[in-house]
């Protein structure tokens, strides 16, 4: 039985913060010294709070599979970072990001928790630049803006087309510091592989050392899991290789909900997909629908080259439809009409997979040199992978899964239902409801580690009696054991099939059933071709080797038996939501126009979801009230 | 298209390794040179034989994870990228691809073509950071950055700590990898204070962790995925000068008797 309690303070929205900071206890600097906490994954939200809470004292044990923490997915991220800042006086606030944010996610995440996002968000900015991120500056000397990804004021900071590495270059040197000074032992190519829970408390982890295999107990007095989310389920994702669910899921198994699986967002510019051993999709960033306006031929039938084709021939579809947002509308709205053109047939490319996203207007406009200083590197990315010069010929570009809101269920202190397991980052479900706008998902991450985990952790230190337990503790060894017998059994498989193939065939499953659209007979029928492929998967897997040595096959197919586990729980989180909203799109609740029909009286609730063993999972409902703004309808027309 | 692949295959970092010669067939020139290899992977794993181990993650570029030496060149023959932007339309039909592993003394071999550059991290955390507590930071647009400053510390910041600077070395030097780090901060009003120490403590930890000196043959910017320049190189031995020589800093080591040698 899990009891949703979200801990959301009351009073004004404003104050709410502020009032919850001074609420809660702090924990004596003679006391930090003797807790020790574990932060899982170093990306924006896990190398900031690492980094943070060494300074504040704690010590830290730090883990990651990379090779080095500077590896994480954060730094794939392109295009900037919004905050509030208001630099360009063109009207925004804080109270604007707050509600584009929560409009952007269909009204199903917190008020709260947006509010405070939104707050905390022009401090990041700041936090940045002390610790050396070269953000784009002026002439003058000042910080750059531009607009971004489907909102009407300029608020997003960027670093050329880099801006992920760069503040997670800046989150990284602040830890390297922290390690520097002993505050934080930082365990590179180490592996989470399941939770240890106490008594009711998160008190470690189990980890596999990837180069000696040895499998090892690690206790804390708090567990905090920033371990990225899950797109990679669908095989083909714009995620980094090694993106996986494991830690997440393996938290689940143990007992902590997760919420909202189903809302995954797909990126609508990608590079499209061109041939079966593609392993990955290469996102675009999105800022090249600023200057880049997307069309296809009018007749489907028209297989001239784009130049070819005359201005009156050709459908700006994302202009036609939405006049007011054009090619900046969000991304699912884009995304879904740009797979809407290519059902059709309209499509382009060898496949029939894509769209033109063509960059001659502003050419001519402004001039080659400030396009190319603008996406430069982008542009030349693009010519390396497809072998074409998109100054000359429009690229093309595809819908491919990105970033999943979803995550482990948290309440306003980013506390999973398990206490002490605290979730931050893309790994837990927080703050974009179903869907996430253009560059705030290095804001979450560095708001959640920087500015708000070490807060509410220090409260649950405080008021929580954790002794030092020792690492051959029953549930500890359980826990071991545990990690112990899936490693051998990966390794039993009679060898036929690798663990590839089977997540291509995953990915297929789910893309199809729980891709762009979702259906209910779409959606049965996955959850009735999964179990079967999971049971080939024990039988059939090849995985050569030992357990006790550097062995990446092993790594790999224990990734991929999580998503063929955790494919189960997206299925049936989308068939539970009977709706349209955000990236979640249900056919059969559309309008006539092929617009999302949302359903607030019956869903505007947080589905988190209790694992049980060998059954179907329980869902419980936390009802999201809208004290301060009245849910409205997204139109973007 | 059909290649010859001649793999360097190692077990450990104290056992020998040797080349081992695998056929690649009907490669698609669509497909990435990672792609190819996880091809060849699942060949392996399928009939019961052990993978080559190598490293990637993002596949664009940006995490620095991927590193062969392909045909001899740190990710191989083309300009400003890693071997993860690499494409099979660049190689010719039919010929032998030779693939290593980044070799230096400060990169043991964890496996095949995996090598362990902790070194690098080690030689941040002696230094290469901007020591700045979370909190309490000034409003970004207090302190003014000019346009072209700001855009020469990007220049520095874009390195993504692959190592191919050390591997295509014939000293297997970090320098290039130092510089961008060292000049990075340096050209920013919020390094300022730590410029000097920052110098120094970068400087010995990399000879530290055993890699050699510069020669200045400027291999590392030709196979470097940022076409990061050796530029940074020259503004790392002057920050080093400045730091050591011209502007020693304030006295920090005060002797104990001042008046020692006249004694």
């Amino acid at each position: 039985m899990i009891a949703l309690d979200s801990k959301v303070p009351s009073g004004p929205l404003e104050t709410k913060w502020d009032r919850h900071r001074f609420t809660e206890k702090l924990v004596s600097p003679n006391n930090k010294q003797h807790i020790k906490i574990i932060v899982v994954g170093t990306g924006l939200a896990g190398a900031s709070a690492a980094s943070t809470l060494g300074q504040l004292g704690y010590h830290v044990d730090c883990f990651c599979f990379h090779d080095s923490p500077r590896r994480a997915h954060s730094i794939a991220a392109q295009g900037g970072i919004n905050a509030a800042k208001n630099y360009q006086d063109d009207g925004d606030s804080v109270a604007r990001l707050f509600y584009d944010t929560i409009k952007g996610g269909d009204f199903r995440s917190r008020e709260a928790n947006v509010y405070r996002l939104a707050q905390v968000s022009t401090q990041i900015i700041d936090q940045c630049v002390a610790l050396g991120v070269p953000f784009a500056r002026e002439y003058g000397g000042q910080l750059a803006n531009r607009s971004f990804g489907g909102v009407q004021v300029s608020r997003t900071f960027y670093c050329r087309g880099q801006t992920g590495q760069q503040l997670l270059l800046g989150a990284y040197s602040a830890l390297c510091w922290q390690i520097e000074r002993g505050q934080v032992a930082m365990h590179p190519r180490t592996e989470m592989l399941d939770l240890i829970v106490i008594d009711g408390h998160a008190r470690g982890i189990v980890a596999r050392d990837l180069v000696s295999g040895k499998i090892a107990v690690h206790t804390a007095q708090a567990v905090v899991l920033a371990t990225g989310g899950y797109s990679n389920i669908f095989y083909l994702s714009t995620n980094a290789t090694g993106s996986n669910v494991t830690a997440t899921y393996r938290a689940w198994k143990q007992g902590a909900a997760f919420a909202n699986p189903c809302f995954t967002q797909i990126h609508p510019t990608a590079i499209p997909p061109s041939e079966e051993h593609q392993a990955k999709l290469t996102l675009m960033s999105e800022s090249l629908r600023n200057d880049g306006r997307i069309w296809v031929p009018k007749e489907a039938s028209d297989r001239r080259s784009p130049d070819q084709i005359p201005e009156a021939e050709r459908d700006y579809f994302l202009e036609r439809r939405y006049p007011r947002f054009g090619n900046l509308v969000p991304r699912d709205v884009a995304s879904r009409a740009v797979k809407a053109i290519c059902d059709e047939g309209r499509g382009v490319g060898p496949v029939g997979h894509g769209v033109y996203l063509d960059f001659s207007d502003v050419i001519a406009r402004e001039g080659l040199g400030l396009v190319r200083e603008r996406y430069g590197n982008l542009f030349d990315m693009y010519q390396r992978i497809t072998g074409e010069d998109a100054y000359e010929v429009p690229m093309r570009i595809y819908p491919a899964p990105h970033y999943t809101m979803g995550g482990l269920w948290v309440d306003y202190n980013l506390m999973s239902t398990i206490p002490g397991l605290f979730v931050v980052g893309e790994a837990n479900f927080a703050d974009h409801g179903a869907n996430r706008l253009g560059a705030s998902s290095l804001m979450q991450g560095l708001a959640d580690g920087y500015f708000i985990l070490p807060y509410t952790i220090g409260h649950y230190l405080a008021t929580t009696k954790n002794g030092p337990i020792s690492h051959d503790h029953a549930e500890a060894r359980i826990a071991a054991d545990r990690v112990t017998m899936r490693t051998t059994k990966l390794l039993q498989g009679n060898g036929r099939r690798t663990a590839a193939s089977f997540h291509r065939a995953l990915g297929r499953i789910m893309w199809n059933a729980c891709g762009m659209a979702r259906h209910r007979a779409g959606l049965k029928h996955a959850l009735q071709t999964i179990p079967p492929l999971r049971h080939d998967f024990w039988r059939e897997i090849a995985v050569p080797g030992s357990g006790e040595s550097f062995n990446q096959e092993l790594e790999y197919a224990g990734r991929v038996a999580d998503f063929l586990e955790f494919a189960e729980l997206l299925c049936h989180d989308a068939l539970h939501r009977e709706e349209s909203c955000g990236a979640h799109f249900r056919e059969e609740h559309q309008t006539v126009d092929g617009e999302p029909v949302r359903d607030d009286k019956g869903f505007a609730h947080v589905a988190a979801w209790e694992h049980v063993p060998n059954g179907a999972p329980i869902l419980y409902k936390e009802p999201l009230t809208f004290e301060f703004i009245k849910p409205a309808m997204r139109s973007y027309q | 298209m059909n290649f010859t692949l001649k793999v360097w295959r190692q077990r450990g970092a104290g056992e020998r390794g040797r080349f081992v010669i695998y056929p690649a067939r009907d490669v698609s020139p669509a497909m990435s040179f990672l792609e190819m290899l996880d091809v060849l992977n699942q060949q392996l794993v399928l009939k019961g034989q052990e993978p080559v181990a190598f490293e990637s993650d993002c596949r664009e570029g940006i995490c620095g994870s991927c590193s062969l030496v392909i045909n001899g060149i740190p990710h191989g023959p083309d300009r400003g990228v890693a071997t993860c932007q690499l494409y099979m339309r660049r190689f010719t039909e039919g010929t032998t691809i030779t693939i290593e592993p980044w070799r230096a003394k400060a990169f043991p071999i964890i496996r095949d073509l995996v090598v362990d550059r902790g070194a690098l991290d080690r030689v941040m955390q002696a230094g290469g950071y901007i020591s700045s507590n979370t909190g309490g930071a000034v409003d970004g647009n207090t302190i003014l950055i000019g346009k072209d400053r700001a855009e020469s510390a990007m220049d520095a910041a874009s390195c993504i700590s692959c190592g191919a600077c050390v591997a295509a070395c014939k000293n297997a030097s970090a320098m290039l990898f130092v510089a961008a780090k060292v000049s990075h901060l340096a050209l920013l009003p919020q390094g300022e204070p730590e410029r000097a120490t920052r110098a120094k403590a970068l400087m010995k930890a990399m000879d530290r962790e055993g890699f050699g000196s510069c020669g200045n043959q400027y291999e590392c910017e030709a196979v470097c995925p940022k076409s990061i320049s050796v530029h940074f190189i020259a503004a790392f031995n002057r920050e080093f000068l400045r730091a050591t020589v011209a502007e020693p800093g304030p006295l920090t080591e005060i002797p104990s008797d001042p008046h020692a040698e006249f004694r």
